[in-house]
């Protein structure tokens, strides 16, 4: 029999973002890197558009970690001790984006500073051709101090640049109008709260084709389905064409899966959680993969394993 | 197919007489309609009206339950495609995949050690859900014979798989007593294969790649006196699957599309080069009802598992802990007071970490409406004064000599206004995360 198979038709679209200036754009970058674009729900290629694939990015950080899991560590080797070496590292894995986070402190226990954030951000950008992230420790005042100046030094390169939140977007975003920067408009894992934030934004005269919205993620098994359906929410009420919803959505994975028990520790746990390195990589992988289906556009990652994996679901979702 | 309010309405008597506990018999039915009250609250309602209120709410994917020697499992009857619609009720079973070409011995090794693993996860015990036995030897008596050792070893719940219908009988008599999953009937077999399905009174897996073949086969199935069947539309890699998936869950709950109201089986390492953990956790998330699994892995197994347990949580309920003072480890009077919030998986990082890191300790659990530290922060319900109260109230202070409390790392923001609301408390600020509270306390806890 002949069964007559539904299709859903939506009225709106997500926004495309492009990432990255190459030298006739007024910067240096050999690529750039454009995200959005849907029209339908989550790799539902059967009934709208996906010009663009899921962005795989791998977090690369201003110094060696101190409290990154052995098995990054040991994934990562001693191109952890240069910023430059891990950027060329991570484009080497597959990576499409270089998210460079920068720490609190420095080497010494002191606080990081504008200087130190410039010549970071300088030497990531010699390194690679790739666009860049440059994403600050996560606290408003020293987010501001360090992400001003690592805009004014990438200055045209077309950085995407945060964390842009509810307390500190002022700053961030004018960091963004002056040098021509995207802005992660970063929420707790609320719909409504997404879409305020990108209105602050863009209220501010930030084009919204320059605004990501990252809905903050949860761990598999540490909040994973918050984060999960407040995305799948954030997509059907863009489809539907709400506009302030419609920015791509970025993701990050790596970070909060592995900082949980299951993926950072070995000893001292159940041995119903199998073998180590393979429960870590599940870990990160099951949780990114789970965001695919949920809308993500750019997958922030730490393993290149994981980025291995997953590339090839990516390929797999998008093949023709 | 699924009435609307109007058509409801017009079943019921229209006399508006309140006692459902609405203003009007249409409000009443608005109210059914949107599946938010029940027929039953009218005391009413004509017989020939139920009957056709029933037929209509027939859930629009059949409930199919399989039993082993002992437990049972029961999926369909789910009713949205996304799960912050209502929820996602049925979880999933995951089943290991047995190969009858093995000696009974090497099966029954197998199975015992699969059968073993049992992981917590927020004092939820994970574990498989059954097992496959495939018939790879073609003949009935190896697979009888792995069905039995299989049982030996197990008392869960099983799925037969075979084409043959002879084996398929032989193997059925073997697994007499429970109620298994046999797969599959397709559109060479299936006639014999629903014979030998009806006699034994178990679900049947129809199998066919496309939709179209599919309902053709589940119609023949139904008219041969079949109700409980599951689908197996063959899917390959996760593109295919999410979108023969996704469609068969929308022709059910949105067409109420019968013939292919059932749920789903699938089978995530045959997909070729797929990478199989992957593709089940896709499978888990959207939409299958039975996932078989190539291997035993209890690293990626602990993990799926989770998976599922994550997303067929009721997102209108967070899961919440009661507030108050837990006690870990017997902490005694100079043990550390730590602060947290009831969302309870917070609750259960926090508790299983020191309590792993050997350390007696008082863990102080606000109220904040079961939110996640930053989460309850951002929304102004872990603030200096719930934590205030919260520790002034579980009655710490008569516990503990010191006046040291630790908050986590999260809210290092709050310490200054928590040593006004609380005077004469040390306020320490503690790690970000649960993991590394053990190291923080052994750094950080002097007596
Ligand atoms: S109890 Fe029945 S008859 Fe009375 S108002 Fe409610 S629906 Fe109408």
């Amino acid at each position: 029999m002949a069964v007559e198979i539904p299709k859903e038709k939506w009225s709106g679209t997500v926004r495309e973002v492009t990432l990255g200036a190459t030298r006739e754009q007024g910067g240096t970058r050999t690529r750039t890197l454009t995200v959005g674009g849907e029209t339908a729900m989550p790799h539902h290629a059967f009934e709208g558009s996906f010009p663009h694939p899921p962005a795989l990015a791998l977090e690369v950080r201003d110094r060696k970690p101190t409290d990154w899991s052995p098995l990054l560590l040991q994934a990562w080797g001693a191109a952890m001790d240069d910023p430059a070496a891990w950027a060329k590292a991570a484009e080497q894995a597959g990576a499409e984006l270089i998210f460079l986070t920068l720490s609190a402190t420095l080497a010494d226990g002191k606080a990081n500073t504008a200087a130190n954030a410039r010549a970071v951000v300088r030497k990531v950008l010699e390194a690679t051709g790739l666009p860049l992230a440059v994403i600050g420790p996560g606290q408003a005042e020293i987010d501001n101090e360090l992400i001003v100046a690592a805009a004014e030094e990438g200055k045209g390169e077309r950085l995407l640049i945060g964390t842009c939140e509810d307390k500190n977007y002022r700053t961030i975003v004018a960091g963004a109008l002056a040098n021509d920067h995207v802005v992660q408009s970063k929420t707790p894992m609320d719909v409504n709260l997404s879409k305020q934030l990108v209105i602050l934004i863009h209220d501010m005269g930030l084009p919204l084709e320059r605004i990501i919205m990252d809905p903050t993620t949860g761990a598999l098994g540490y909040g994973i389905e918050y984060g999960y359906s407040v995305m799948e929410r954030l997509r059907l009420a863009a489809l539907q064409g709400d506009s302030m919803t419609q920015q791509p959505l970025i993701v990050t994975p790596g970070e909060e899966g592995w900082k949980v028990k299951e993926a950072k520790v070995g000893e001292g746990v159940p041995a119903a959680w199998g073998d180590w390195n393979r429960r870590a990589l599940n870990w990160e992988a099951l949780t990114a993969n789970a965001l695919i289906y949920a809308g993500a556009d750019i997958i922030v990652l730490r393993h290149p394993e994981t980025l291995r994996r997953l590339r090839g679901v990516v390929d797999a979702l998008m093949a023709a | 197919m699924a009435l609307t309010g109007l058509e409801i309405y017009k079943l019921l008597p229209q006399t508006n007489c309140k006692e459902c506990s609405f203003p009007t018999c249409l409000a009443f039915a608005m109210k059914l309609a949107a599946k938010q009250a029940e027929l039953k609250a009218c005391p009413y309602v004509s017989e020939e009206s139920k009957a056709k209120l029933e037929a209509a709410s027939a859930p629009p994917i059949r409930l199919v339950e399989i039993a082993g020697d002992d437990g049972k499992l029961a999926v369909g009857n789910e009713t949205v495609l996304f799960r912050h619609e209502k929820t996602f009720f049925h979880r999933p079973g995951l089943f290991l995949r047995v190969k009858d070409s093995l000696p009974a011995e090497e099966i029954k090794k197998q199975v015992a050690a699969a059968d073993a693993f049992k992981a917590d996860y927020v004092g939820i015990p994970l574990t498989l859900d059954g097992y496959a036995i495939e018939a790879a030897s073609g003949d009935p008596a190896a697979f009888a014979g792995a069905v039995k050792a299989v049982r030996a070893a197990s008392k869960k719940p099983l799925i037969l798989l075979t084409s043959k219908p002879d084996v398929a009988k032989a193997w059925l008599e073997a697994a007499s007593g429970t109620r298994p999953l046999l797969h599959a009937a397709d559109a060479s077999n299936w006639e014999a294969m629903a014979e030998v399905a009806k006699a034994a009174k178990v679900p049947l897996v129809a199998r066919a790649e496309t939709l179209d073949d599919l309902a053709t086969l589940t119609q023949s199935l139904t008219k041969a006196g079949l109700e409980d069947l599951v689908l197996d539309p063959g899917v390959k890699g996760p593109k295919d699957s999410l979108e023969k998936l996704t469609t068969l869950r929308r022709l059910a709950i949105k067409k109420n599309f019968r013939p292919l109201g059932f749920p789903i089986i699938t089978f995530p390492g045959a997909g070729g080069k797929a990478d199989d953990v992957l593709l089940a956790a896709e499978h888990i998330a959207k939409y299958a009802g039975f996932i078989v699994l190539d291997t035993f892995d209890p690293a990626s197994l602990y993990g799926l598992l989770v998976l599922r347990q994550n997303i067929y949580t009721d997102p209108q309920k967070p899961i919440q802990v009661q507030p108050g003072m837990y006690e870990i480890n017997n902490p005694k009077d100079d043990s550390p007071v730590l602060v947290t919030t009831n969302f309870s998986i917070t609750y259960f990082a926090i508790a299983n970490e020191v309590e792993g890191s050997g350390w007696p300790a008082w863990l102080v659990v606000t109220d904040a409406e079961g939110m996640s530290v930053l989460t309850a922060w951002a929304a102004g319900k872990f603030d200096s004064e719930r934590i205030a109260k919260a520790v002034k109230t579980v009655g710490v202070e008569g516990k503990v000599k010191h006046r040291k409390v630790i908050i986590p790392g999260h809210v290092a923001v709050l310490s200054g206004e928590l040593e006004g609301d609380l005077p004469g408390w040390t306020i320490m600020v503690g790690p970000r995360e649960a993991v590394d509270i053990g190291a923080f306390l052994k750094a950080m806890w002097v007596n």
